[in-house]
């Protein structure tokens, strides 16, 4: 009798503090919730934040899994919500007169809206945007200006991408094609990805190792064990700073050009503090500050004024005006070309 | 009308019977149902074979799994060709004194994770890591050699990371073999060969074999090290599985693979025992 009343005794301590805590679940990406951020949210709040890092595909897997619970607030990128949504239901959606619409640029707003819109709904807020090209090495790769330079024999043995569907669409790019254009049709788009597949193969003697990890791929540069790498702008940006050889080369096939976005899970428990952390984070300076530190591009409206004169540096220095006008931004992926992409990066990987 | 000693026994053996019903075997007829529906053009699920279809028809697939298996079988054997004198060594020949204490320093590494001590690796082998840093300083090497990404590295790491699932039973049968044997055998004028093939390995052999389907499984079933260690060639079959789940979405393969996961390695295991005309009762008491 004794322990079981000692165990009734821990339950009714742990339970109801554990229960009635406000706490809001972000499933976000590495990075997108810095500390000081967090700790002044919970400050000012007295909302406990509980982050867990994920990607989009296990996101999406995530959700899935749960069937939209378990998460309070979610980051997928723009592209990845409007199929996903319609299919598996995962998300609820935004209602916009609880989020400070003033604060947020209005084109990068409308532009998520459409892009996000399922049955007359639209399910995300944009919180920050950034594009996905080449770092390089200057030193020893003078000449990468485009993504053929991964596949460039040059290159041999310095080379690393992720093996994920942005390498491939970067890659029909230098080749000249439009994936794109052929996300509707999904033969063609399978013929074109199929050809990318063989190319990725044969030049995989070149590859050093294929990226998972960003802080990873950092390293590898930082040590000029990698020369050449496709990777995301802020990467670029961030060793730049600390080895002015290393930057982010806009490729001459155009930038992939994502959004990521807020997106509410559709049995979130806490959609208060959700829309509250929306708000926080758009705030122009808590966004300058996200964005000074991890150098991504904001969606806050009045970060500007906020932010380091590096960070307009950075941009001026990687973009030209024809290059901003050359970046190809992601439209919404329809549904099954994801499992056309996995089954080839699956064989690019098993191939000797 | 149950009497109360059944009925305690009942009550300690609820917890583990929920466990594996709702843990385990629910899990596992949901996961077997959906790995036996597809997607039609529809979009809606129909029963259908070809989730298990894909896997012989597609040679990507069998062969990932092939490359896993014989890579875990290789694991392994070299598994136990390093651990048994190290089991032997601590078991029979150091001095009592000493043996707990060397227990203690193979169990050591094994209270960090699975992930740091493959990172630990990853910083020692890496080009400009500290066994290159070594070699360059003693003038060995003259560049620095990529250690880290091939078939090696990863089968070292997979090895170092199931070590202690072999030594442990490994110690515990060469602990009940009694002494006396190997020094009749000695008496006797047999040679340290035959004393090792016909007296030492047939006593330890259930050891041996409850060691092997433990460590066979893990490394079978591991993702982290071949991810991590194998770098660009490494595809492993559970990658296989989690890029099913996670990159194509497709639950219905992924959970094919998962269940082709299951019943491939069942049978490998059964062979193996079959071979080594061991059985599994046995290995487990």
């Amino acid at each position: 009798m004794k322990i079981t009343g000692i165990i009734t005794a821990i339950f009714l301590a742990l339970g109801p503090a554990s229960i009635s805590a406000d706490t809001l679940k972000l499933l976000t990406w590495k990075g997108y919730a810095p500390k000081p951020l967090v700790d002044k949210f919970e400050e000012q709040t007295g909302i406990k934040v509980e982050l867990t890092y994920s990607n989009n595909e296990e996101m999406i897997a995530k959700l899935r899994a749960t069937r939209g619970s378990g998460f309070d607030l979610a980051q997928p990128s723009q592209d990845r919500i409007s199929s996903v949504q319609a299919k598996y239901n995962i998300y609820q959606p935004m209602d916009y007169s609880r989020i400070k619409t003033d604060q947020i640029v209005a084109s990068m707003l409308k532009a998520v809206q459409n892009n996000t819109e399922v049955n007359g709904e639209s399910y995300a807020a944009p919180f920050c945007y950034g594009t996905s090209g080449l770092v390089v090495n200057k030193r020893f790769a003078p000449n990468a200006n485009d993504y053929d330079a991964l596949m460039d024999t040059n290159y041999k043995g310095r080379i690393s991408y992720r093996l994920k569907r942005p390498t491939l669409i970067a890659l029909a790019f230098a080749k000249g094609d439009d994936p794109f254009a052929k996300y509707a049709n999904e033969a063609a788009y399978s013929d074109l990805m199929e050809g990318i597949g063989d190319d990725l193969i044969n030049a995989k003697h070149l590859v050093k190792n294929y990226w998972a990890n960003g802080d990873a791929l950092l390293e590898l540069m930082r040590n000029n064990e990698v020369h050449v790498a496709m990777a995301w702008d802020n990467g670029g940006w961030k060793l730049h700073e600390q080895n002015p050889d290393i930057d982010f080369v806009a490729p001459k096939s155009g930038a992939l050009g994502w959004i990521d976005t807020f997106a509410i899970p559709s049995k979130a428990k806490n959609v208060d503090a959700a829309y509250q952390w929306i708000n926080f984070m758009l705030e122009p300076e808590n966004a300058a500050y996200f964005t000074n530190q991890e150098k991504y591009g904001t969606a806050s409206k009045g970060a500007d004024q906020f932010l380091d004169p590096t960070i307009a540096g950075n941009f001026s220095r990687s973009f030209t005006q024809a290059d901003i006008d050359n970046i190809n931004w992601y439209p919404p992926v329809p549904a099954r070309l994801e499992s056309i992409e996995g089954k080839i990066l699956d064989k690019v990987k098993a191939a000797n | 009308m149950i009497n109360k000693g059944q009925l305690t026994l009942y009550i300690f053996l609820a917890p583990v019977l929920l466990w594996l019903l709702l843990l385990i075997v629910i899990p596992h007829i949901d996961l077997f149902i959906i790995s036996l529906q597809i997607e039609d053009d529809m979009g809606d699920m129909v029963w259908s074979l070809d989730n298990y279809r894909a896997f012989f028809d597609e040679q990507i697939y069998w062969l990932t799994f092939v490359r896993t298996a014989i890579y875990a079988i290789l694991t392994t054997i070299l598994t136990f060709l390093i651990t048994f004198p190290v089991a032997f060594y601590i078991t029979k020949v150091m001095s009592f004194k000493y043996s707990g204490f060397f227990t203690i320093l193979l169990l050591v590494p094994f209270w960090v994770s699975e992930m740091v001590r493959i990172y630990g690796w990853m910083i020692l082998l890496r080009e400009s890591g500290v066994f290159n840093h070594f070699l360059l300083q003693i003038g060995l090497i003259e560049v620095p050699i990529e250690m880290l990404y091939n078939d090696i590295s990863m089968v070292m790491g997979l090895v170092y990371t199931s070590m202690l699932f072999m030594v442990v039973p490994l110690m515990s049968s060469l602990e009940g073999l009694d002494d006396s044997l190997i020094e009749a055998a000695y008496d006797l004028g047999a040679s340290k060969l035959v004393i090792f093939s016909k007296i030492v390995i047939p006593y330890i052999l259930p050891g041996i074999t409850s060691g092997a389907i433990v460590v066979f499984m893990l490394t079978l079933g591991n993702y982290l090290t071949p991810n991590l260690m194998g770098g660009k060639n490494s595809l492993w079959f559970t990658e296989q599985i989690y890029n099913q789940f996670i990159a194509s979405f497709n639950w219905n393969q992924g959970a094919a693979f998962g269940f082709l996961l299951l019943v491939l390695s069942t049978l490998i295991i059964w062979l193996g025992l079959k071979l080594t005309r061991q059985n599994l009762s046995k290995a487990l008491a």
